[in-house]
């Protein structure tokens, strides 16, 4: 293994990283929707939502990339493959952190809400500044343990061609025949980027400790 | 876009030598996976202290990094050290060890969840060590686990079709390649993504059988 191999891994690195940053937050995001349509008092925007989480939580990562990437362009839409590839991602996770989050949702205590309603907050600031915060810090493990396997998940989406760390590594291991180093080096990486995201994690679980103090 | 029904119903038994090859890696892959994890997880528990380091290690390793890096290591990285593996052997040996770390941890907490009292009564009364550990510990352990490694099983389910990489004809391989030939990728992927969904619930509804017939030997803590 020389040196500019790992320079290119270390490249690579940085796509994983950028991919699965976006996909996480977009992912909380959509979960965060889809757990509100969970919640919701309207049966079918509940219906909708138990389908969503059901068929994403139900099929393996790979199938839903694999139908996002030739079934967009089938019906008209032209994205770039890395668009493609992160809204996988996106959708996929969103149901599962949509799950997460409704279990710190329903243990928000309902006084903290009616004390929240008492003093005049509205409806959306009881949602930003009482109930979220409180649901993310509650579910803050499960939130990083999804977050944690979306970043090993991208490493599916070398499958639709892009360019990331298990792409690169495959690229290099068929080059110069050194799979094992390639392989390793890049599993290697994988568990930094692990490391740093959990880091993160601990760091927003203190903010929103003191948030919610 | 067309959508052709007719053309995905044709393609039925051919998916289903697919499922079957899927079926087969996840049993044998499942049942693999749990007795790796229970011995992994007896041997941290009872090993001594090196073996406990040593295995923690392994087992983090296995965790942080993503299954398709552990298949490519074994598929294209065993012939070099000696271990020449067929795409069906690499795939089962990948789902065995990566379930394994994952159902190790489990059966972990499960064993650090059963109540200390138990396990001194147990002594007490003249067990052994061992009968305790087999009469006392694995039972109350059992009924503690049996919901994460249920769902642990549903995940290594859909693991599977990771395997569709390395060329192991399951599921996903065959329909992908149907769709290709055909150039019917709309037909496939709808097909497959139901193949595999119907497979998950029908997987969590058995789950959700088995929990409940072993919640009658579920004693108060």
């Amino acid at each position: 293994m020389e040196w500019i191999d790992v320079q290119l891994l270390a490249v690579a690195a940085l796509v994983t990283a950028g991919i699965s940053i976006v996909s996480i937050l977009t992912g909380l995001g959509i979960g965060l929707l889809v757990c509100m349509a969970s919640l919701s008092r309207n049966p079918p925007l509940r219906w909708a939502a138990r389908l969503y989480i059901s068929f994403f939580r139900g099929s393996p990562l790979l199938v839903q990339l694999l139908l996002i990437y030739y079934l967009l362009p089938a019906i008209g839409i032209n994205v770039p493959s890395l668009v493609a590839a992160i809204a996988g991602l996106s959708l996929s996770t969103g149901a599962y952190q949509a799950e997460n989050l409704r279990g710190g949702f329903t243990s928000v205590a309902t006084g903290m809400i009616e004390a929240a309603r008492m003093v005049g907050l509205s409806w959306r600031q009881i949602l930003l500044r009482i109930r979220l915060p409180i649901a993310l810090r509650l579910t803050l493990p499960a939130v990083m343990n999804e977050a944690v396997m979306i970043l090993k998940a991208s490493s599916l989406v070398s499958v639709v061609g892009i360019e990331e760390l298990t792409r690169s590594a495959q690229n290099l291991a068929t080059s110069n025949f050194e799979p094992i180093a390639m392989y390793s080096m890049a599993g290697a990486f994988y568990l930094l980027l692990n490391r740093l995201l959990s880091g993160g994690g601990w760091m927003a679980g203190r903010l929103l400790g003191r948030a919610g103090a | 876009m067309r959508f052709d029904v007719g053309l995905m119903l044709s393609w039925i038994p051919a998916a289903l030598s697919g499922l079957w090859v899927t079926v087969g890696v996840w049993l044998t892959g499942g049942i693999g996976a749990l007795l790796l994890g229970l011995a992994v997880a007896i041997i941290r528990r009872f090993g001594g202290r090196i073996l406990d380091r040593g295995l923690w290690a392994c087992v983090a390793v296995i965790r942080d990094t993503p299954f398709l890096i552990q298949l490519f290591l074994l598929y294209y990285g065993g012939p070099f050290v000696g271990l020449d593996l067929d795409p069906y052997a690499a795939g089962l040996l990948g789902i065995i060890l990566y379930g394994g770390a994952y159902i190790c941890e489990i059966i972990g907490a499960g064993f650090d969840a059963v109540p200390r009292g138990h396990q001194e009564a147990a002594l007490c009364i003249g067990l052994t060590r061992l009968q305790m550990v087999r009469r006392i510990l694995l039972p109350e352990m059992t009924l503690l686990v049996l919901p994460p490694v249920v769902n642990m099983q549903i995940i290594l389910l859909k693991e599977t079709a990771v395997l569709s990489i390395v060329t192991v004809p399951e599921l996903t391989m065959t329909l992908t390649s149907l769709g290709s030939e055909h150039f019917a990728f709309a037909e496939a992927l709808s097909l497959l993504a139901l193949g595999y969904w119907g497979l998950v619930e029908l997987a969590s509804l058995l789950g959700r059988l088995a929990e409940r017939g072993f919640s009658r030997y579920r004693l108060a803590t």
